[in-house]
């Protein structure tokens, strides 16, 4: 008995520390999501209530949507987002594959070499890398950031997907070897839907940091026809007025995007473990 | 059609020399078995034979035609692997299919050769299923099965049957050997177990280090191995091995005799002893002794006997089953 109460009390805590958490992880996007339905005056007089008859308001998605550039900004953090994941999953996986799979000189070298960006925080070469977009003519594109995002997401990418493969059945790959497929088939048909799992991994942690950046595109790309979303909201920012519905509402229906790229993703996730690999 | 010649076949991982300069001849239509304790390359060898891997240096053709040059798949060999390596995302038939899809042959000409080899080891009823729904023994066959739609010159067994419990191995086992005999076709097969080598092959490649001990049929090997290392391999319960001048003989530096070739009485023998322990199995009975003259000897006696641990008796070997090995532990023909 005393075991069976014992693991009673430990799942109990568990759950505790697993909801606290939970609430303090929620409550910043909550406070801005039922704000961002309530007129100004209620949102400075009472933050924490939800919006009544007399509070609520949809003054600041009618800013917000009024604001002609606001579905340019969306449209801009969707496509950097997209375009800087596909290329991060892309050639991450190409570079992990080539790192497990072959024997080659330095095959080590380059995989710490590689790595070495999860420890070095790409904004430290912010200023060489603003002279190389000066230089190449790629300030204020969409490119820019593209290029950027995509470096900063590999080092992380390469370094998961390549512990993933190691793992996979080396005679799974000679089998297709065997049977005639390219090296480029055994890549694509075999190895990349066995490692979805962590595919949708590193998705998940390339994703989010791209779409919330304020820093590179505030640097590379603060063009009216290349700003992002998180950079958009700032116009509701003023130096002495904060139009806070604006901000508040702006940034409610930027949680949406990526909120559905992750429920994608984390599909994709609980099926690879569900799925069983079979040896 | 599915002959192969290894002519000084070398093979290292950066410093190591795996394999040493291995030559063999297999000709058509022989199975072979490479027999050898774990890591001692055979794997390694099926894999420079299959083209996964580059041999350091040495030339190989299959039936004929040199091809160190080709990829596996234009080697006319299939591949079966320990762990089966069925594709995962693929059903039974598609992943039979896939070796004569990839090659380009005709959609009639691939169904037929599913269906011949499906109903050649009854997986019929399987082949809309996918892996993750058979059974281990199961996956072995559709395994088998995708080797032998390529219906290749030369099939290449890597340890297929270690992974299968002990009833599933006897009966895969027969199955493969009635595969080769209804087939026809040349076929390497790799094993660390000597029962599998002995019961398979038509000729048994012991490798030891990287290095071939001895090439032969599986009585040759029983009866004239060359070396210590094959008699103690061949053969279980292993030879006994005793030091020639404790039991008097100048002609060698070791003896060997089989557990089966001696013989044991109450009353009087050779070498006295003390029975250690007795296993009981029914047909055969194995006894371990310490005698005075030739140390721990294990003794296998046919049928059932009544000796038990403790009992005090006399082993006499057969003395024209005794084997004499030099110092380098070669055989000395006598
Ligand atoms: N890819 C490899 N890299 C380095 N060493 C290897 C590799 N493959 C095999 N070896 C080494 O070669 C030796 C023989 O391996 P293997 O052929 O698999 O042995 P076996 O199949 O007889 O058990 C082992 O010592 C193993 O560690
Ligand atoms: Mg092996």
């Amino acid at each position: 008995m005393a075991k069976a109460t014992h693991s009673l009390t430990r799942s109990f805590a568990a759950h505790a520390i697993l909801a606290a958490y939970t609430v303090i992880a929620l409550f910043p996007v909550v406070v801005i999501i039922i704000n961002s339905f309530k007129s100004r005056k209620a949102i400075f007089r009472s933050p924490l209530s939800l919006p009544d008859r007399d509070s609520f308001s949809l003054i600041g998605y009618e800013t917000v949507l009024a604001q002609g550039d606001f579905f340019l900004y969306f449209q801009n953090s969707l496509i950097v987002t997209v375009v800087s994941l596909f290329f991060v999953l892309l050639f991450g996986a190409m570079a992990a594959f080539a790192l497990s799979e072959y024997r080659f000189r330095g095959n080590t070298l380059m995989g710490l070499y590689l790595a070495l960006g999860i420890m070095i925080p790409i904004r430290l070469g912010t200023v060489a890398i603003l002279k190389l977009m000066v230089a190449s003519g790629l300030v204020n594109t969409l490119t820019a950031l593209i290029l950027v995002y995509t470096a900063q997401g590999l080092p992380l990418a390469i370094f998961i997907l390549s512990e993933f493969m190691r793992q996979l059945s080396a005679d799974l790959k000679d089998a297709g070897r065997i049977d005639g497929l390219s090296e480029y088939r055994i890549f694509l048909r075999l190895v990349l839907p066995l490692v979805r799992p962590a595919m949708a991994t590193v998705a998940v942690f390339t994703m989010i940091p791209i779409w919330n950046d304020l820093w590179f595109p505030l640097i590379l790309a603060p063009a009216e026809e290349t700003k992002t979303i998180t950079l958009g909201a700032q116009v509701f920012i003023g130096q002495f007025v904060t139009n806070w519905n604006a901000v508040l509402s702006a940034l409610s229906l930027a949680i949406l995007p990526v909120l559905v790229l992750y429920v994608i993703f984390s599909r994709q996730l609980i099926r690879g473990i569900t799925a069983g690999a079979v040896k | 059609m599915g002959s192969l010649v290894l002519e000084n076949i070398r093979k290292s991982f950066g410093q190591v020399e795996v394999l040493k300069g291995i030559d063999l001849e297999v000709s058509d239509g022989e199975f072979v078995i490479f027999v050898g304790p774990s890591g001692c390359g055979k794997s390694t060898l099926l894999r420079v034979i299959a083209g996964l891997e580059d041999a350091t240096a040495g030339a190989i053709s299959i039936d004929g035609d040199a091809v160190g040059h080709l990829p596996p798949s234009k080697r006319g060999i299939a591949m079966v692997f320990q762990t089966y390596a069925l594709y995962p995302h693929l059903s039974v038939r598609n992943n039979m299919a896939l070796g004569m899809k990839q090659a380009g042959q005709p959609a009639d000409q691939i169904a037929e050769r599913v269906a011949a080899a499906s109903k050649m080891l009854s997986l019929e009823e399987y082949l809309e299923r996918y892996p993750a729904e058979l059974s281990g023994g199961q996956r072995q066959r559709v395994a088998i099965g995708r080797a032998v739609v390529r219906n290749p010159q030369l099939f290449l067994f890597d340890e297929p049957l270690s992974n299968l419990d002990a009833a599933l191995r006897v009966n895969t086992r027969l199955e493969i050997a009635r595969l080769h005999r209804e087939l026809g076709a040349t076929m390497i097969y790799v094993t660390h177990d000597q029962v599998e080598a002995m019961t398979l092959a038509d000729k048994i490649v012991v490798l030891n280090n990287g290095v071939v001990e001895q090439i032969g049929s599986p009585m040759e090997l029983y009866n004239s191995p060359a070396n210590m290392f094959v008699a103690g391999f061949i053969g279980s319960p292993q030879m006994n091995f005793i030091a020639a001048e404790r039991i008097g003989r100048s002609d060698a530096k070791t003896v060997g005799i089989r557990p089966e070739h001696i013989s044991v009485d109450r009353e009087s023998g050779t070498w006295a002893g003390n029975v250690l322990h007795a296993e009981h199995l029914g047909a055969d009975t194995i006894l371990y002794m310490e005698t005075e003259a030739a140390g721990l000897l294990t003794v296998r006696l046919f049928g059932e006997h009544k000796f038990n641990a403790g009992d005090r008796l006399y082993a006499t070997p057969d003395e024209a089953r005794i084997f004499g090995f030099d110092d380098a532990g070669r055989s000395i023909s006598g």
